[in-house]
């Protein structure tokens, strides 16, 4: 085995373009090294994308959008703010954002993991699905903003609304819409308008603890919180009211 | 008030001479039409319940059926004519949206029947295509502004780096049609024809069944906005990738593919859970612009290694022109529009017959926007929505398309009827089902050959075409308006359709 995979292989992105850089990437990948830290990001996109072995990259400054866009197998941690389409479509692995992260985060995922440290942009989450072994899950820190898990078809949407300022709204409006799967779990209350005519509001129960901890844990280990002074406080379950809003729309 | 009967739109004609009341009739139909009563040993129909899809007649061992026209329900109206009355009540009764099924099929003008072609006479001789070689090959992609060569003792290389294409022996495709919308043996027909004739099916939203893995070289792979299926193992199985912003048939407006159709195989292709409904939503919400289109379009580029053409399908719509030029510059290879006639598993009938524009105006019009602003290189057109014959699809050639994507077509050449009930999931011809009673009916060696003869027949008849111009190459066609004329057209229409009227020389 070469001993140089297993060194951290350093990429300085300053003066790349992203497909210089994710060029660089990719090459690294299939040489087999584990772990990439890549310095001087500055708006490149699709780091991660195409990415076919399983390294963990690392990212100092602020990637570009789609990060992990159709991400398999690689794992992606950001030292900053991320920007628009994180996780696009995404298959498996994980995506640590340790500052805010802009719209269209998850769109379309399937399976993996999104953490963010602080708060998100528009349209999070929207048309996530899972299949079989697949889960995926989005935790954000702080708040996000309208059309949160829009089209939601599976999987796990939590917002624990931490740090937030007074005259912040946990999430935005629209919350849900056509929502016909998967749960989300707000760590607060929710106004009944802001929600989709399509979504439900219950109580989680023990079950649903169990399953917010099992994740929750993680993300509190990753960004040192701590977790027993976070699940303590209230949450508001949101479910689909049906899993075929829109069987009863057509005249056959 | 009295429930309204609904409508019945077809007799079932029974000749109670012939018919042997040996019951194929009650077995095949998958709408119950027809009833065998034991005790006087005879079969009846139920009208009301006839979709007119023919499927009976043809089995009928002693032709004793034939499917007739209803033509006695209401007083003839030019303006309230039975379907729109049937309509009417159908949501009086259901408060719902009427669904329907296939293409447009409402009188507007078919431009292609109002498009002569030309051939030669003495002044420049015809070509034999029986005797001398014709070319129908194509390549869809982006082409080079100009070609440089290496010169080195004597060997030429070509110096400037091609990008990726598809190579098309013959310029028809097969336009999307997901895994789920139709049947798998559908597929697999569709799939196995475009590998023996070298030409391309594309899956729509369905994902990639695994039987089709193996025609991937032949698959042009769908992107929607549900992302259904789409995985890394998909994204690099396909020889191409489409983004499918619209279709013909449904502008502007996402699909819902209810549960009942999502069988185990349909859900393992769509990655979805069994029974559940599979929702696109109507636009892409992470392409809300040209600039966006262009982030999706360049990630799956990286997503691919830079290794297979992206193209994106748009529906014909009044701004087409402004919009593929955007998306031309936003890097696609390709640009597929479908027109207003353009078909579909499901849609409402309200969209399908008053939404967009037909595809003949479409590609004249880019194709003329594309070569003023100087990127008609920079992408291929190919052109979808109603192909009948290989008279289409060779004036849509010299109109500008590159290559055409055909359907509804395909699908007749398979058995279909155009009974227009597809979203039912009952085709009795085995093609728009989930139901193994019935997909079974439709066996895709037969389909192959059916599909291959279908291709091999419109390619001799464009050849014939051609060599009748005095053109041995669909290359030299592309675009070429000088041997199209129009009939019974305004002066407006000769103008967007960029021809001259017939009896105009050159």
């Amino acid at each position: 085995m070469n001993s140089n995979i297993l060194k951290p292989q350093r990429i300085d992105a300053r003066d790349l373009n992203y497909r210089e850089l994710n060029r660089l990437v990719k090459d690294a990948a299939n040489k087999g090294v584990k772990n990439i830290r890549l310095t001087n990001v500055n708006g490149q996109r699709y780091i991660g994308t195409g990415v076919n072995s399983s390294p963990k990259i690392n990212i100092n400054g602020v990637p570009g959008n789609d990060l992990g866009a159709f991400m398999d197998g690689c794992s992606i941690d950001v030292s900053g703010n991320g920007e628009d389409g994180i996780g696009n479509t995404m298959n498996s692995e994980r995506i640590v954002i340790n500052g805010n992260a802009g719209d269209i985060l998850g769109y379309s995922m399937r399976g993996g993991e999104i953490f963010v440290r602080k708060n998100v942009g528009y349209r999070v989450g929207i048309h996530m699905k899972s299949y079989k072994n697949m889960y995926p899950v989005i935790i954000i820190g702080g708040c996000a903003r309208d059309f949160l898990g829009e089209y939601m078809a599976g999987g796990l949407l939590i917002v624990l609304g931490l740090n937030m300022k007074n005259k912040n709204s946990i999430v935005g409006s629209y919350c849900g819409t056509g929502m016909h799967g998967g749960k989300i779990f707000i760590r607060g209350n929710v106004e009944p308008w802001q929600l989709g005519k399509e979504v439900r509001v219950y109580e989680p129960n023990k079950d649903d603890f169990s399953l917010i901890g099992k994740y929750l844990r993680i993300y509190c280990r990753l960004f040192s919180l701590d977790f027993d002074s976070i699940i303590k406080t209230s949450f508001t379950k949101l479910l689909p009211g049906s899993s075929r809003p829109y069987g009863k729309l057509y005249a056959y | 008030m009295a429930k309204r009967p609904t409508p019945t739109e077809f007799i079932v004609e029974r000749d109670k001479d012939k018919c042997i009341a040996c019951q194929v009739c009650v077995r095949m139909c998958s709408n119950d039409v027809h009833i065998y009563d034991a005790d006087t040993n005879t079969v009846t129909s139920d009208n009301s319940r006839c979709v007119g899809c023919h499927f009976c007649e043809t089995l009928c061992p002693t032709d004793a059926i034939t499917i007739k026209k209803n033509e006695s329900c209401f007083k003839p109206n030019a303006n309230w004519s039975a379907s729109v009355i049937s309509d009417i009540t159908k949501q009086a009764e259901t408060g719902g949206v009427i669904l329907t099924g296939m293409g447009c099929d409402k009188p507007y003008t078919i431009y292609w029947d109002h498009i002569l072609l030309n051939a030669s006479q003495v002044t420049n001789p015809s070509i034999d295509p029986l005797r001398e070689p014709m070319e129908l090959r194509r390549y869809i992609g982006r082409k080079p502004d100009k070609i440089e060569l290496n010169y080195n003792k004597g060997k030429v290389e070509l110096k400037t780096k091609l990008e990726k294409q598809l190579k098309l022996e013959v310029p028809i495709m097969f336009s999307a049609m997901s895994y789920g919308s139709i049947s798998l043996n559908t597929c697999i027909s569709l799939a196995k024809a475009s590998h023996e004739l070298g030409i391309f099916y594309n899956t729509g939203e369905g994902g990639l069944h695994k039987s089709l893995y193996k025609y991937g070289k032949n698959t042009i792979i769908q992107i929607a906005s549900g992302r259904f299926g789409v995985h890394p193992e998909y994204l690099k199985t396909g020889a191409a990738i489409e983004i499918k912003i619209g279709q013909g048939a449904k502008p502007g407006i996402g699909g819902h593919l209810p549960g009942e159709k999502v069988s185990k195989e349909v859900s393992e292709a769509r990655m979805i859970p069994e029974g559940t409904d599979a929702i696109s939503p109507a636009p892409h919400h992470d392409i809300y612009s040209i600039e966006d289109l262009r982030q999706l379009i360049y990630a799956l580029k990286e997503a691919t290694d830079y290794e297979k053409p992206v193209g994106v399908k748009i529906a014909a719509v009044h701004n087409v022109v402004p919009i593929a030029s955007g998306i031309a510059r936003a890097g696609a290879d390709y640009i597929a529009i479908d027109g207003m006639r353009g078909g579909t598993g499901a849609a409402p009938k309200v969209i399908r017959d008053n939404v967009g524009i037909p595809i003949e105006f479409a590609i004249a019009a880019v194709d003329a926007r594309l070569r003023e602003e100087g990127i008609r290189t920079n992408v291929s057109l190919i052109a979808a929505g109603g192909f009948r014959s290989s008279g289409d699809v060779i004036k849509a050639i010299a109109l500008g398309a590159d290559a055409v994507y055909i359907a509804t077509s395909a699908l007749i050449a398979l058995g279909c009827s155009q009974c227009q009930k597809c979203y039912t999931g009952k085709c009795n011809w085995g093609i728009a089902t989930q139901d193994p009673y019935l997909t079974k009916r439709l066996n895709p060696e037969i389909g192959v050959q059916r599909l291959k003869n279908l291709i091999k027949a419109w390619s001799l008849e464009i050849k014939d075409m051609l060599g009748g111009m005095g053109i041995n190459s669909i290359d030299s066609l592309c675009g070429n308006r000088t041997h199209l004329r129009g009939i019974g057209l305004s002066d407006r229409e000769l103008k967007i359709l960029g021809i001259k009227s017939a009896g105009e020389p050159q």
